[in-house]
Order: C-alpha cells, then structure tokens, then sequence
C-alpha cells in the first residue's frame, strides 16, 4: 500500500508539495532581491550623492578650509594608493607563505596552528589592530604617526586574509599534478613553485585583490597610525593621507559642502577598489589555449 | 668515534642528452619482503620479486588487491601519503632504495611514472609539459637542447606528429588518449631507466587503449616497464611477465604467483590464480 502511495502520491500530497514549493521559492527569491537590492540601492545613492561632488579639482586639489571655494582629495587619494600598495607588499607574499605552510608543507598539527591564528587575527576588531600598532609602532620604534604605521595596520589586517582565500585555491589544485611533479623526481619547494601556485594563480590573485579591497576601506587602525594629511606627502615616515580618513573628517563636520564632498570621495574609493580589482585580475597571466 | 656510512652504489645515471648513448643495462627491480601500510591498514605483504630489466611486466589482480601500492613502493612515491608506510626492501640493481641515506626525490629521479588517469599540467603548454620534468629538477639547458629533447621524447611517445603544430597549446586542449601519451613523453624526458605505469589506459577508449599498448611494447626495447592493469587481455598483450595479486581474508594484498605471461595464463599453478583468470572473481 505504502508502495502505491509511494509511486503516485495523492492529490493532496501533491498540492502539499507544491504549496511549500511555491514558498520556498517565494521566500529565496525575495532574500535575493533584498541582497541585490541592498547593494544597488548603496551604489545609486553614492551615485547619486557622489557624483555632483566630482570635477577635476576634487581629484587633483589638496583639501581647503571651510568656507574657500574648491578643494579636493588628492593627497588622500594618493595616500590610499601608497599605503595599500605598501601594505600589499608587505602582506601578500607572508599571506601565500602561510598558505603553502599549511596546505603543501604541514597539513597536520601545525597547519591547523596557523589556520586557527590566522582566524584569530582575522576575528580582531580593527581597531584593536590600530592599538596594537599605535603602541608598538607610533609611541615605541617609530615614535611617530606615519604612513608605514598606517600600512603595517592594514597589513595584519590584510595577511588573514590572503592566507585564507589562498589556502583554498591551493586545496583547490588536483592532488594529481602534485603527483605528477613529484614522480618527475621534482623537490618539494619546486612543486610548489612551478607546479601548485601557477596553477591557482588566478585564484592567488583573488585573493590578493579581496585583501587589498578590504584594507583600502579601513578607517579605524589609520586614525592611530598613519593619522591623515591635508598636504601631499610620498614620505612613508610621515603621517599620509587616506580617502576612509578624509571620507570620516568631512562626514563628521557639520557642514553641507563638506558632506557633499564625503560623498564623493566615497564614490572615488569605490572606484578605485573596482579599478585595482579589474587590472589585477587582468595581469593575472592566462592559461595557453 | 667516526661514524663513516658507506651505502651500496650504482653507477647514478647522468641525464644524457641522447638516449642512444646509454650503453649498460637498465637496472631490474628486485624487492625483499615488501610490505606497505596506510596508517594502520597493511596495504602489501611480504612481497618478493624480481623484475628482469628491458621487458614488460605486469601486476594483475582485483581492486583493492594492493598492486598499485606495490607499484609505487618502487619510486618511493608511496610514502607521500600521510601516515604511509613502507617495510622490507627495494633495490633497484644493487642499490636498496629505503636505505636509510637515500634520497626519495633522486630515486623519483631515475624512475618514472603514468598515472591512472592522464594528468598534464594544465597551465603548460604541449612544449612545457614534455619540458617540466628537466625544468623542475633544475637541468640546465640551451633553447636548442631543450627544442631537440621535447621532439625527440614526442617522437618516442608516438605523438609528434599528432602534436608538432600545436605545441603551444595547453596540455589539457588534447584528447584523452594524447594526453596519456604526452604524460609518457613527459615521464621518459629525464631519461629514465625504469617507468612505471599505473593502469594507464583505464580511462581510456578502446584506439587509444591500443596505441598505449603498441607504444609500451616498443619502448620495452630500451626500459624496464612495469605495468598495473586490471584488465588481463591487457596483460597478455603486452607483457613477458605478469604477477598476480590477492588480498586475503585480513585484507593485506600478497604475491599470488609470478611467472612469465604465457604460462601463468595458460597453466597457472595457484587455484586463485586460474579462478581469476578465468573470470571467477575480481
């Protein structure tokens, strides 16, 4: 009996069924929409707000007091560029390192160590991380604000990541050309080299990119770090300006043009994420054909 | 108090630009109560044999029968499996290649190695692929010596003149059967007096299954070949001798019988060994 009911379910089962379908559907679509909709609704309003800031002047001019006409961002925007770029430099390859660490070279105890520090670092407020180098770096061996501080902030905040993303594109490489590697009679180390990371390189760099967009808009460790400029300045011992701390000083003011400009410069640090993720992904080297 | 080690030795083959100009036999295979473990589980057991040089040989037997284990206990590729272990003794000529001071990634060196299913690096060219063994240990070569080495090995793999407009190309843009093949030319570009071949056209069509075959039988003029298969028509057209395996009722895979291919076909002298050649189980 439970066969036949089994092989043509009734009327009623079956209008059951398509009942909890139809929600089911209902419900996931609508989750979409609003994740979707969510992320449409910030870029149309940063848009929207943004782009009336925006000329010329804004992205090459220095910022002005309060109350002179023009002013721009344009030390912030390259402080932004140098500081991640530093921070790049600095996390990118100890990030890759840690990954091979844990999937090529100690998958065992020690790699689920570095894994479990590496979350770790990654669940720490980034303020926290601002302390840290506040203390360690500004009061102790620089004694000094400066945009190398300011970088080393945003590289802790950066290295968990990469480290992360990359252990999963390595796992991500079949075991057999591992194999085929090592059976060629190949070392360890030039496995990893000519064989693993070439093979996830599009991912690696992912990964990169995912690290330096996050750092890139990373407001809280620079206030204590790299602490912001109103002047141009390329000296990576001094304080530097940076678009999240510009962004911050004139979105906390009370002025209408001011706030008019935070937009903009919103609009400009998305952008220039988006910039930097396209041409990285387009330096990544293609596979032949 | 000095400790001198001195370790057995052969002549190390020195990576010749020329294949011909080898003169000395290749060295056999000999193994001396061979057994393998994967953590706790005892893979292989007690395993001797010899395995004469410049010929064809084969491991048959059922899944799960530990040949392949067996197989690549003589590169000492075993052991890259964690928590692998390898017990007894493998020499290749007079050198016993567990012995203590040996270097795994040398011996990888000397023995090549087709695996299953065809597995050429993918972000490689045809050319780099064939190139990778001789880049990745480090030899140093002139463009000319290395244009010369890739056709020659294409050539010997039987896949140059399929392959010679597109060496360009990605590895993985090839058939199934072409990739298996390059795999081959890939293996015997550092030159090695031994390779190894781990049920190499299992995932292959029946025409590609062939030319495998063909080209294992002609290469069997100038190395020792060892081949895994499950299939026993497979066996008997390519192999001299065949070694079948069985795993007991405690699960560890031992020698059954060993013997040329003709006779262990035709009046094999074990009952398992007639009941599974003739298709009783496995």
């Amino acid at each position: 009996m439970s066969a036949a009911a089994i092989a043509s379910p009734s009327w009623r089962i079956r209008r059951r069924r398509r009942v909890i379908d139809t929600v089911m559907a209902v419900l996931l679509t609508a989750a979409t929409a609003i994740a979707v909709g969510l992320l449409l609704l910030i870029l149309g309003y940063l848009i929207v707000n943004g782009l009336p800031a925006l000329n010329l002047a804004f992205f090459t001019e220095r910022p002005k007091p309060f109350g002179v006409e023009g002013g721009g961002v344009g030390p912030a925007i390259v402080g932004t560029l140098i500081v991640s770029a530093v921070a790049g430099v600095i996390a990118i390859p100890i990030g890759i390192a840690a990954a091979i660490f844990v999937t090529e070279l100690r998958p065992g105890r020690w790699g689920a160590i570095v894994r479990f520090s590496a979350e770790l670092i990654a669940g720490l407020p980034s303020i926290a991380v601002g302390v840290f180098v506040w203390s360690f770096l500004v009061r102790g061996l620089l004694g000094k604000y400066s945009a190398i501080a300011g970088a080393a902030a945003l590289a802790i905040i950066m290295i968990p990541i990469v480290a992360r993303t990359t252990e999963e594109v390595l796992r991500l490489v079949p075991g057999s050309l591992r194999e085929a590697a090592l059976a060629l009679g190949a070392p360890r180390w030039r496995v990893v080299m000519r064989v693993v990371l070439p093979t996830a390189r599009a991912g690696v760099a992912t990964a990169a990119v995912l690290a330096l967009a996050r750092a890139a808009g990373e407001t809280a460790p620079l206030l204590l770090t790299a602490l912001g400029n109103l002047f141009f300045s390329t000296d990576l011992l001094r304080p530097i300006a940076a678009l999240p701390l510009q962004i911050y000083q004139y979105a906390a003011s009370p002025y209408d043009d001011w706030h008019a400009k935070a937009w903009g410069a919103s609009l400009i640090l998305v952008a220039v994420i988006a910039v930097v993720s396209f041409a990285l992904r387009a330096f990544a080297p293609r596979v032949p054909r | 108090m000095t400790m001198t080690v001195t370790r057995p030795t052969i002549p190390t083959q020195q990576p010749t630009v020329s294949s011909e100009a080898r003169s000395a036999p290749p060295p056999a295979i000999r193994t001396e109560r061979l057994n393998a473990w994967y953590g706790t589980t005892h893979a292989v057991g007690d395993v001797t044999l010899e395995i004469p040089g410049r010929s064809v040989t084969a491991i048959i037997g059922p899944s799960g029968c530990g040949k392949s284990t067996l197989l690549r206990c003589f590169n000492r590729m075993h052991e890259i499996t964690p928590g692998a272990r390898v017990g007894g003794q493998v020499f290749l000529g007079s050198e016993d290649i567990y012995w203590q001071g040996t270097d795994a990634v040398e011996v990888r060196g000397r023995v090549g190695m087709v695996f299953q299913r065809p597995n050429p690096f993918p972000m490689m060219s045809v050319y780099e692929n064939v190139a990778a063994g001789p880049r990745l240990r480090g030899w140093k070569r002139t463009r000319g010596e290395m244009d010369e080495m890739v056709e020659r090995n294409l050539r010997r793999a039987a896949l140059w003149d399929e392959v010679k407009d597109k060496l360009r190309r990605s590895g993985a843009a090839l058939s199934g059967g072409q990739q298996q093949r390059l795999c081959i030319a890939r293996a015997l570009a550092t030159d090695p007096a031994i390779l190894l071949m781990d049920e190499p056209a299992s995932a292959l069509d029946p025409i590609a299954t062939y030319k495998i075959e063909e080209l294992v039988r002609e290469l069997a003029d100038e190395l020792t070949i060892v081949i895994v298969t499950h299939n026993m028509q497979q066996a008997s057209r390519v192999s001299a001798r065949t070694a079948f395996m069985l795993a007991g009722e405690d699960g560890v895979g031992r020698l059954i019988e060993y013997g040329n291919t003709d006779e262990l076909f035709t009046t094999p002298r074990d009952e398992r060994t007639e009941a599974y050649i003739t298709g009783r189980f496995g």
